[in-house]
């Protein structure tokens, strides 16, 4: 293992890295969406949203 | 089923009932997998510990070309039946599909150093590889570059379906071509040549993450079309402002 640690944990570091920067922006853009779309609902624009 | 589903807003509700089992189901096969990996599966008896880099890289790879065959299917969704939620699923899962290419390109160039004694070489399968990466990246710069919804998911339609030449180069490329990438070791004629002590961790590893991958082009899907909704509702806000105005 420690022969080659550095590869072996680099490709696991980079994965988990990669991975939750998907997550985590998967979970920022839903919210700003969700808040824009309220906001908008607030001001009285448009149809109620029927989300699920 | 199809049909039901073309509706957003059914989508929404189906879609945001199954999400947490699916993220659920994907974490726990993620641990599982992991455990497996870390402290059951052998050493290979050539490669030593750094065959744990398979159990990364092969999965990635794997959804590399299937987030691509569903962004095809969209695409043709999208320009033969105008399915509703066809651009939507094509628009959330381009940058899914980007980033496990991104993870297959690293943990491939990370695993060849210590075992080829490079982190790259212009062989076909990892350049056909590449050119992946960059067909996946040209998609998501055309979806920033044109801002109408319907317009840009024609263009990207039409620039998916052309990039979908690439997918069995990518897949055969180790057969075609003499490459420094081994030829495939698990779907092959032949049944895979990996034994079961590696083969149950990797396929653990692989389902693991596609339904991360499915969770997150769900939670793509959902967070598309609220920002429709957002669209079209900004728009309506503009042109009432508009006629109050005149």
């Amino acid at each position: 293992m420690s022969q080659h640690a550095f590869f072996i944990l680099s490709s696991y570091a980079v994965t988990g890295l990669v991975m939750a920067g998907l997550i985590v922006r998967a979970v920022l853009d839903h919210r700003a969406q969700t808040r824009a779309l309220a906001e908008l609902e607030a001001r009285g624009i448009g149809r109620r949203s029927r989300r699920g | 089923m199809i049909r039901e589903l073309a509706n957003p807003t059914r989508f929404m509700s189906l879609s945001g009932r199954l999400l947490p089992w699916v993220a659920g189901l994907a974490t726990l096969l993620l641990v599982a997998g992991l455990y497996m990996v870390w402290f059951q599966a052998p050493a290979d008896y050539q490669q030593g510990e750094t065959v744990k880099i398979m159990y990364l890289h092969v999965p990635a790879a794997w959804l590399s070309l299937f987030f691509y065959v569903i962004m095809t299917s969209s695409a043709l969704g999208t320009l033969v039946w105008r399915h509703p939620l066809a651009d939507v699923s094509q628009k959330a899962a381009a940058p899914i599909g980007a980033a496990f290419t991104l993870i297959c390109l690293v943990t491939g160039s990370l695993w060849g150093k210590p075992m080829w004694g490079t982190y790259w070489q212009w062989d076909a399968r990892l350049t056909s590889m590449l050119v992946m990466l960059l067909i996946y990246l040209g998609i998501l710069a055309l979806w920033r570059a044109i801002e109408e919804p319907n317009r840009a998911a024609r263009a990207v339609s039409i620039l998916t379906l052309v990039g979908a030449v690439n997918v069995p180069i990518v897949k055969f490329s180790v057969d075609w071509w003499n490459t420094l990438h081994q030829p495939a070791s698990v779907f092959r004629l032949g049944g895979p040549t990996i034994h079961t002590s590696m083969l149950i961790p990797l396929l653990v590893m692989a389902v693991a993450f596609t339904l991360v991958g499915v969770a997150l082009h769900l939670a793509g899907m959902r967070t598309e079309i609220l920002r429709r909704r957002v669209r079209t509702l900004t728009i309506l806000e503009a042109e009432r402002l508009d006629a109050q105005a005149a």
